[in-house]
């Protein structure tokens, strides 16, 4: 297990489709399932409703982070908050990037999300401190020993 | 997005961050992996062959107690402990659909920018 999502697809269509698709809000809002309520502004929130058959009831609740034109596009969010009973907020936001490159035919995206393994900030006080760049190797631990518990 | 990620009982639902954080300690995750092991472990079974104290320990086992990774069953007098996977499958599940989700986002935008 690692504490990050990484995904890479390349995509038939030129750099500049690509940033449209992933900044124009409305475009965003139709492939993504979510009506958004305006642009995408860095350092805003960006509210909507999800469309998602079976999901309307969902929010959308974002930070904008960065706009790079046609490079990088982050927000931060609270992954598929799908549960209206469970109180997200509680939970760290994790960081999500899309990055783009050129490359022959297309054009190449990059996912990441990360920031699962945050401590919530008023946890901090509780001494629940975490052990630099040890995640990693303590997940794919922890997955075997579950792994040997089915 | 699949229903997948609702299939933990109701009320079993946790939170993620206490378990991710809970867990991001190097002494409670060999505190983890001894009770990996199977059965219940007493404090003193658990301080032995550790550099660390009676209470030390025992600290470290209330947190992952707190974050439902470990439990406190009574034997007579004696507080023993045993591990609970259910948390640490839980945030394994949450990964796995959040990964699934953007397989579906992903595939939606390369229909969307290639038509």
């Amino acid at each position: 297990m690692n504490d990050s999502i990484e995904k890479r697809i390349e995509l038939k269509a030129p750099i500049s489709r690509v940033w449209r698709a992933l900044t124009d809000y409305r475009e965003f809002g139709e492939w993504f399932r979510v009506k958004l309520e305006g642009p995408f502004v860095p350092g805003q929130i960006s509210r909507g409703q999800i469309t998602h058959p079976g999901y309307e009831h969902v929010k959308w609740d974002a930070i904008v982070q960065k706009m790079e034109p046609e490079r990088l596009f982050s927000f931060t969010w609270h992954p598929y908050s799908v549960d209206p009973k469970q109180d997200y907020s509680k939970e760290p936001p994790t960081l999500v990037e899309f990055r783009l490159e050129k490359i022959a035919g297309g054009t190449l995206l990059l996912l990441t999300e990360s920031g699962f393994d945050k401590i919530p900030s008023g946890r901090r006080a509780e001494a629940f401190r975490m052990n630099d760049g040890g995640w990693t190797q303590q997940m794919s631990n922890i997955e075997t020993y579950v792994a040997q518990r089915p | 997005m699949s229903h997948k990620g609702h299939r933990s009982k109701a009320g079993r639902r946790r939170a993620h961050a206490p378990v991710f954080a809970a867990l991001g300690d190097e002494t409670r995750l060999s505190l983890v992996a001894t009770l990996c092991r199977g059965n219940p472990y007493s404090i003193s079974q658990l301080t032995e062959g550790s550099k660390l104290t009676r209470q030390a320990i025992t600290k470290h086992l209330r947190v992952l107690e707190g974050a439902g990774i470990v439990r406190c069953v009574r034997a007579g007098r004696e507080s023993r402990f045993e591990l609970d996977p259910a948390p640490i499958e839980e945030i394994k599940e949450h990964l796995a659909l959040v990964s699934r989700q953007w397989d579906q986002a992903l595939g939606r935008l390369k229909s969307f920018v290639e038509k």
